[in-house]
């Protein structure tokens, strides 16, 4: 009674209601301030044994835990705990402005490696503390041109490439890449990924540009007109795909006679689950992704350690073991042929980097892409509306 | 004073802030963010000071002083020690296509030099540096507070001498993507009411074990994932879907004339429709059991036929729910990205796909941001004329 009395009075001396509102919220500003505030300065934690690593789900991930993931909770003591995204780097930006920090290290395709590590997203490696070759060719030397950076290890081999629906084409099916563009020959409809990434390329190369100049006519205004010139000659035969699992479902589906994929698509659609779907190589774009830490996790130490461990060579070989994408490093991808004859003798036919397909592959020029996605995303979707 | 405010009213009123607080932390201040993100860009004006100041005496015409080239290729330099350089590149190159590597690649090959004249020298690393171009873009990123990101979000940009021109023709896509954003949500939010009335309308006068079954049907989807239901849209409508399967089984159609019913602005729309359908329905229905069947009686006593009675009775009063549902349709599609994304193809994007690319890909935050903020002119503009021509206290949620 006596309680109920004072409340009332305590809240009668409060005031005009709009002086209450204010206050209420600066203290829960002030409160929020204290927080962050408290949260900067308290005292480092001892590093717990535990780690967040995000990557893509599905088969890729499972893949990663057997590769390495269990083997290196064993080896240390870590445990990893895995989440997923379905790729760019807002997420990991946003983390960082709010300075709440619950991810570690994370599966980056390589163009958001290199832009991540030129906005301070990720944090900076010593390239040469990564594990050597068995025979001690250091990490700098051992990894494929072009699929290293300073803020990244780990790391996969993957290309885009295109396959047919053995029904649509049971004899003298498509060879190349210039076979994708040739709708007289070829007739039905195509799956290209929505972006101009990789398909400015497949454009040049089915026009006759040879691989290890595309890049060379791609930067010129003629070069660029000629590639989008190639793409219209398809264009109405073409369905856009934007997640990496439709192109399959679409070619499974018989909505379209033949589509681009990730090259571990078609093998786990083709081997594993049994469609007749014939890869076609020529004309194969490579490009990588890596495994990069979060800057400023308070849990650098243990991520570091983790990065390490899965940039093994044996590690990364075994990664291929349960998923077809090449090892980045060339000591790895040796180890996965040499264990390609206990059990694995399909598994070879399947990798990009397969010696001979390296011949003829292009790699993806991620350089020249970091300069110009912005303008030629604009370019591609003002032209797919027209 | 003080006793006049002591009335049950304050009390009331406290009792929304936690709502006032609500709102300040999940609306009022990121919008207010993003608003800031959209107009405010310090990174190279903090990253490059001596640069900038040594180029507001430069005329604009002629190559720029020995001085201006020897303090950016220090401040270069240090950037790159700091690793700070690549950030600042990308930014001059949403100016100016090709600055990215042109100043990376520079301050690459010039490390460690001392060359008697820095003109030649980084001329000699990339020849961007012959071209007046580059310091241009480099001054107008270097500007603190930007109109850039607006223009560039109605296509249109800065010539090199600062004038305001529109973009390269092939370039130009957000006004064309704005437009189609806005016409395809009015079309939705009509099929919308062209469905949903009916619909309200059953669930609303319907008999009870079939009003009630009518209300799950509509609200059944709504406890789906977006994804599963525009999924389901793609087995249905695709060439080879059970829509298209039927047709040619029924001999309607011949294998080879199946219509193509997504992967376009087809898909979008149907898909769309379906996902916000419970949106205008359930305001309406709302509206409909409030309206007495009296009154119908009455009019249909004094000699109205049923189209009458429907057209002075009784759909005078569901013009309410209307208002409220169509706008919260309306509202709800121009926002959305997922479902454009997965059934649109080629011609059924939306300029939210735009907003998220830059949201989370080209981490380009200010141009999302100035983006947003067309959208948002938008709508207040679409709402503006609403208030004038319905006005919004007429609208009804029930």
């Amino acid at each position: 009674m006596n309680g109920a009395a004072g409340r009332e009075r305590r809240f009668r001396r409060r005031g005009a209601p709009w002086r209450a509102a204010c206050l209420a919220v600066l203290a829960v500003l002030a409160a929020a301030a204290l927080g962050q505030s408290a949260l900067a300065q308290a005292p480092a934690p001892e590093e717990p044994a535990s780690l967040t690593f995000v990557s893509w789900g599905g088969p890729y991930a499972r893949a990663q835990r057997s590769a390495f993931i269990d083997a290196f909770t064993e080896e240390t003591g870590i445990t990893v705990r895995m989440d997923d995204y379905s790729g760019g780097l807002a997420q990991v930006r946003a983390q960082i402005e709010a300075g709440d920090i619950h991810w570690d290290a994370i599966d980056l395709e390589r163009a958001d490696v290199l832009l991540g590590c030129e906005e301070g997203l990720l944090e900076h490696l010593d390239v040469d503390a990564l594990p050597p070759a068995p025979d001690g060719t250091p990490a700098s030397e051992d990894y494929y041109p072009n699929t290293l950076s300073d803020c990244g290890g780990a790391g996969i081999v993957y290309a885009t490439i295109f396959a047919y629906h053995g029904d649509a084409f049971p004899t003298d099916g498509p060879t190349s890449i210039k076979d994708f563009f040739d709708v007289r020959r070829f007739p039905g409809r195509r799956g290209m990924r929505r972006s101009p990434m990789v398909n400015l390329e497949f454009a040049l190369m089915a026009d006759g540009v040879p691989a290890d100049e595309v890049y060379a006519v791609l930067d010129t205004p003629v070069g660029k007109a000629r590639a989008f010139r190639k793409l219209d000659s398809i264009k109405p035969h073409v369905l856009w795909w934007e997640a990496t699992g439709q192109p399959v479902q679409m070619l499974a589906d018989h909505e379209v006679v033949m589509t681009t994929a990730y090259n571990g698509r078609i093998f786990t659609a083709g081997v594993v689950e049994g469609h007749a779907f014939v890869p076609v190589w020529r004309g194969q774009v490579l490009d990588s992704g890596l495994i990069g830490i979060i800057a400023g996790t308070p849990r650098l130490q243990a991520a570091t350690a983790f990065l390490q461990f899965a940039s093994r060579p044996e590690r990364m070989a075994a990664m291929t073991g349960h998923f077809p994408y090449s090892p980045s490093r060339r000591s790895a991808a040796a180890l996965v042929h040499d264990s390609a004859a206990d059990g694995l003798p399909h598994l070879l036919q399947h990798l990009p980097t397969d010696p001979e397909r390296l011949d003829y592959a292009l790699w993806s020029d991620s350089q020249w892409w970091s300069d110009h996605i912005d303008e030629m995303t604009e370019r591609f979707s003002a032209w797919l509306l027209r | 004073m003080a006793a006049a405010l002591n009335t049950p009213r304050s009390r009331a009123f406290a009792l929304t802030l936690p709502v006032i607080a609500f709102l300040a932390f999940s609306f009022i201040a990121p919008v207010g963010t993003m608003l800031w993100h959209s107009i405010y860009e310090p990174e190279v004006a903090d990253a490059l000071p001596e640069t900038l100041a040594a180029l507001e005496t430069w005329d604009g015409r002629s190559l720029p002083s020995e001085a201006v080239y020897r303090t950016a290729a220090r401040e270069f330099e240090k950037l790159r020690s700091e690793r700070a350089l690549g950030g600042i590149a990308t930014r001059v190159n949403r100016v100016y296509v090709g600055a990215r590597s042109t100043i990376v690649r520079t301050a690459r090959r010039l490390q460690g030099a001392t060359p008697s004249s820095w003109r030649e020298a980084m001329a000699e690393a990339d020849a961007d540096w012959r071209d007046i171009a580059i310091w241009g873009a480099i001054q107008r990123a270097g500007e603190r507070y930007t109109l850039r990101h607006y223009l560039h979000a109605v296509d249109l940009d800065y010539d090199p001498a600062g004038n305001v021109v529109p973009l390269e023709p092939e370039r130009a896509i957000h006004l064309p993507l704005l437009a189609n954003t806005l016409l395809a949500s009015a079309g939705i939010t009509l099929l919308c009411l062209a469905l949903g009335y009916p619909l309200a309308y059953a669930i609303a006068n319907g008999r009870r074990p079939w009003s009630t079954v009518a209300m799950l049907l509509v609200l059944v989807p709504f406890w789906m994932s977006l994804i599963v239901r525009s999924t389901s849209w793609i087995v249905m409508l695709q060439r080879q879907g059970l829509v298209n399967d039927a047709l040619v089984a029924a001999g309607a159609i011949a294998d080879d004339q199946r219509f193509t019913m997504i992967h376009n602005m087809v898909g979008t729309v149907v898909a769309m429709t379906h996902v916000l359908l419970p949106f205008l329905v359930l305001p309406l229905y709302a509206v409909m059991r409030t309206i007495p069947p009296l009154h119908r009686q009455a009019a249909a006593s004094l000699g109205a036929g049923p189209w009458q009675t429907f057209a002075h009775v009784y759909w005078p009063q569901t013009l309410p729910g209307i208002g409220a549902g169509a706008l919260l349709v309306f509202m709800l599609a121009i926002g959305y990205y997922i479902a454009p994304a997965l059934v649109g193809g080629r011609t059924g994007q939306f300029i939210s796909n735009v907003i998220a690319y830059h949201m989370q890909y080209s981490l380009n935050w200010g141009l999302a941001a100035a983006l947003n903020f067309v959208l948002l002119a938008c709508v207040v503009a679409i709402f503006a004329v609403f208030h004038r021509l319905v006005g919004v206290e007429r609208i009804r949620f029930g």
